[in-house]
């Protein structure tokens, strides 16, 4: 799957997992196993592996509640200077906006919200389209935000 | 020595005076069962055992999702019902970035190391 190279062949692959995290599990493996093989540091395999578990959580756990009849599709692209990933599920969607904001202290115990702020603060971009269902998530090679 | 629950052990626990000191058997704490498993067993810590200063050494952890936030806050709630408290300690600089982004390092006491967590009581 990857060639390990610098060059620009950009390594792709695509997947359509089942609504079970055991098959995150196994798709994070080797998507660690193709950052590592383009030479992406500790670091930043480390954040796009925390959002894409985050993110499949999301999917598998509330798009698509568990439900075995529906599946998740995911994509990802990698090159020397960035990786890309689209994460699509089943579920009717949501609106992220109107997701509680986890650090008030109002909501700090409430279970919900981290994953996305998380996704946000490790990604460098992340973008909601359709009705929610589907997320398109971007991190520059040592392209860390800022907190 | 008490009988062993038919599962494995999520967690490691010695007692240093009156702190108990936990280590996680886990790398990974991502899996929905094993994050109940250690929820589990930090409130029997609390509940059964009655302790009241718990030390959680994140030394062994190398990956841990959001998932496993909300054990940790309900740790620290539980603790501050009863006047104890929970400090946090040898987190790796990537998984402190978890803490720092959801706000939970203002809200937890997370330390280096384990010495300054048992002195952090």
């Amino acid at each position: 799957m990857a060639n390990g190279s610098m060059s620009a062949n950009p390594v792709t692959a695509e997947f359509t997992i089942p609504s079970d995290l055991s098959e995150a599990r196994l798709l994070q493996a080797r998507l660690e196993e193709a950052l590592h093989a383009s030479q992406y540091s500790e670091h930043d395999i480390f954040g796009i592996k925390l959002a894409v578990e985050e993110a499949l959580v999301n999917a598998i756990k509330h798009g698509n509640q568990l439900d075995p009849d529906k599946r998740v599709e995911v994509s990802f692209q990698i090159t020397y200077e960035r990786f890309d990933i689209k994460i699509v599920d089943e579920g009717p969607g949501f609106n992220p906006d109107e997701v509680p904001d986890p650090t008030d202290p109002a909501n700090i115990e409430r279970p919900c919200g981290r994953g996305l702020l998380l996704i946000r603060g490790f990604m460098t971009e992340v973008n909601y389209h359709g009705r929610g269902n589907i997320v398109t998530m971007t991190k520059l090679r040592n392209g860390t935000p800022e907190e | 020595m008490a009988s062993q629950p038919p599962r494995r052990r999520r967690l490691e626990v010695e007692d240093i005076g009156d702190i108990a000191v936990v280590n996680f058997v886990d790398k990974k704490i991502l899996d929905e069962q094993n994050i109940q498993m250690i929820g589990d067993d930090l409130n029997r810590l609390v509940d059964e055992l009655g302790r009241r200063k718990i030390l959680l050494n994140f030394g062994n952890v190398e990956f841990m999702s959001s998932a496993a936030l909300g054990k940790l806050i309900s740790l620290h709630r539980k603790l501050q019902q009863v006047q104890g408290k929970l400090v946090l300690c040898k987190i790796a600089k990537d998984i402190l970035d978890v803490f720092k982004i959801t706000k939970l390092d203002k809200l937890l006491t997370i330390v280096p190391d384990e010495q300054a967590g048992l002195q952090a009581f």
